[in-house]
């Protein structure tokens, strides 16, 4: 998530002061990214040193209030148009785990892949709680929580498929003292 | 305490010798009122046979089903039957409303079934669709209604009179994600009123709106989900100052 760009879109409504843009942004997000005073105001001065904001008044960071430049405005319509970075892929702590419990003797990769599942549904029974108890009109914060909780479903769809895949070449783990090296080795690349 | 739902070492064996089939084993699961349990596993983990014994539409090879702390093995066929016309609701995927009824007929109708008079039949009925939020389509006919009313009508008719037991297999099924959430704050909200509730499906997403999740494999409970700890541990994991 773009925490500068994020300000850009608060700041292009009107100017703001630092501990606005925090309450906001929080409030916008459904508290779901909590974001700290420290962070607001190291951005803004970032933003500032760039061109994509000024500040007016003296004294205290807390006393001065920012505004968008015609260069702020331009830099967040190109953003908002920019697609995400989805290739190459994230390096996945859970993906590579399971890859090396194959490898390791006496793991069962089904109780593995079980225990991750559990986490992954306690998680998103979490984030379902909030959509829950939320009022029905706080769009913000069902669509935060919708995110999520897809990404997590993701998750636990491919542990399902990994179960499924596992089961069906009756996989077995190496045993103890196999010469594990003499496996060849296979990189996987997506090409932009 | 009372279990409204209590199945101990149930096991369902289906053929014989070399063709058996062991579609539940050895399950021991507890239901309490006011209480929603998601059953998630893969197909053919038994998910549904689980419903379906819980539901006494069929029996278990061995093991007991207890529904409000009856034995249902104790019973006769025809108190088994009453019993599930007068605790037991259920929701299936496809809704399974009679077409040449109108809604609040389809709602009526295990009442009426169970020998309650029309007029008394029917304000139970606008109470259950009043809170289903259908009670303006009463007099529309399935085929008149869109999918996700369709639903509410049948949730509406498993809740209908004084249920103990709230029992639907993959109720979102045939929805859109948004109107297969609506389904599950209604199951939620109904079980939450003091029904036990047990849902059958592989989706996560929908069993996250369940107070537990019980893992099914191989027609075995390999596992189920902790209490929730409550959504302000998610804020807490943040970076707040």
């Amino acid at each position: 998530m773009s925490v500068p760009h994020a300000l850009l879109a608060l700041l292009r409504e009107r100017p703001k002061y630092g501990l606005q843009l925090q309450s906001e942004f929080e409030l916008r997000t459904g508290e779901v990214w909590p974001l700290n005073v420290g962070q607001v105001y190291t951005t803004l001065q970032r933003l500032e040193r760039d061109g994509l904001v000024e500040s007016h008044g003296e004294g205290e960071r807390s006393q001065k209030r920012y505004r968008i430049t015609s260069a702020g405005v331009q830099e967040l319509s190109g953003w908002l148009r920019t697609p995400p970075e989805l290739v190459p892929p994230p390096r996945d702590e859970l993906v590579i785990k399971v890859l090396v419990a194959l490898q390791v003797p006496g793991i069962d990769v089904h109780d593995l892949l079980q225990v991750h599942r559990r986490h992954v549904v306690e998680v998103m029974q979490r984030y379902t709680r909030i959509k829950a108890e939320a009022a029905e009109e706080d769009v913000p914060l069902a669509l935060v929580a919708d995110a999520e909780l897809f990404r997590l479903e993701a998750i636990v769809r491919w542990l399902d498929a990994a179960d499924v895949r596992l089961k069906q070449v009756s996989f077995e783990a190496p045993t103890q003292g196999a010469d594990a090296s003499l496996e060849p080795t296979r990189t996987m690349e997506v090409s932009q | 305490m009372t279990h409204a739902l209590e199945l101990r070492q149930v096991s369902k064996i289906y053929g014989r010798g070399p063709n058996e089939v062991h579609a539940l084993l050895d399950v021991d699961l507890t239901v309490e009122r006011g209480e929603l349990v998601a059953i998630m596993g893969p197909s053919g983990s038994g998910k549904s046979t689980l419903l379906t014994i819980a539901g006494s539409l069929e029996n278990p090879t061995s093991g007991q089903v207890l529904v409000d702390e009856v034995d249902l093995s104790t019973v006769s066929r025809s108190d088994q039957a009453r019993m599930r016309r007068r605790s037991i609701g259920y929701v299936f995927q496809d809704f399974n409303l009679l077409p040449g009824l109108k809604a609040i007929e389809n709602v009526t109708l295990p009442l009426e079934l169970d020998g309650v008079g029309s007029r008394a039949a029917r304000t139970a009925a606008i109470e259950a669709m009043e809170e289903l939020d259908v009670a303006d389509r009463a007099d529309r006919f399935p085929d008149e209604l869109s999918g996700g009313q369709r639903q509410r009508v049948a949730i509406a008719r498993a809740i209908v009179g004084k249920r103990e037991l709230l029992l639907a297999d993959e109720p979102t099924g045939a929805l859109d994600s948004v109107n297969g959430e609506a389904v599950m704050r209604l199951l939620r909200a109904a079980t939450h009123r003091g029904v036990a509730g047990v849902v059958v499906t592989h989706e996560a997403q929908l069993a996250s709106w369940a107070d537990r999740v019980v893992f099914l494999r191989d027609g075995r409970v390999v596992d189920q989900t902790a209490a929730p700890p409550g959504p302000e541990s998610l804020l807490a994991a943040g970076e707040r100052q």
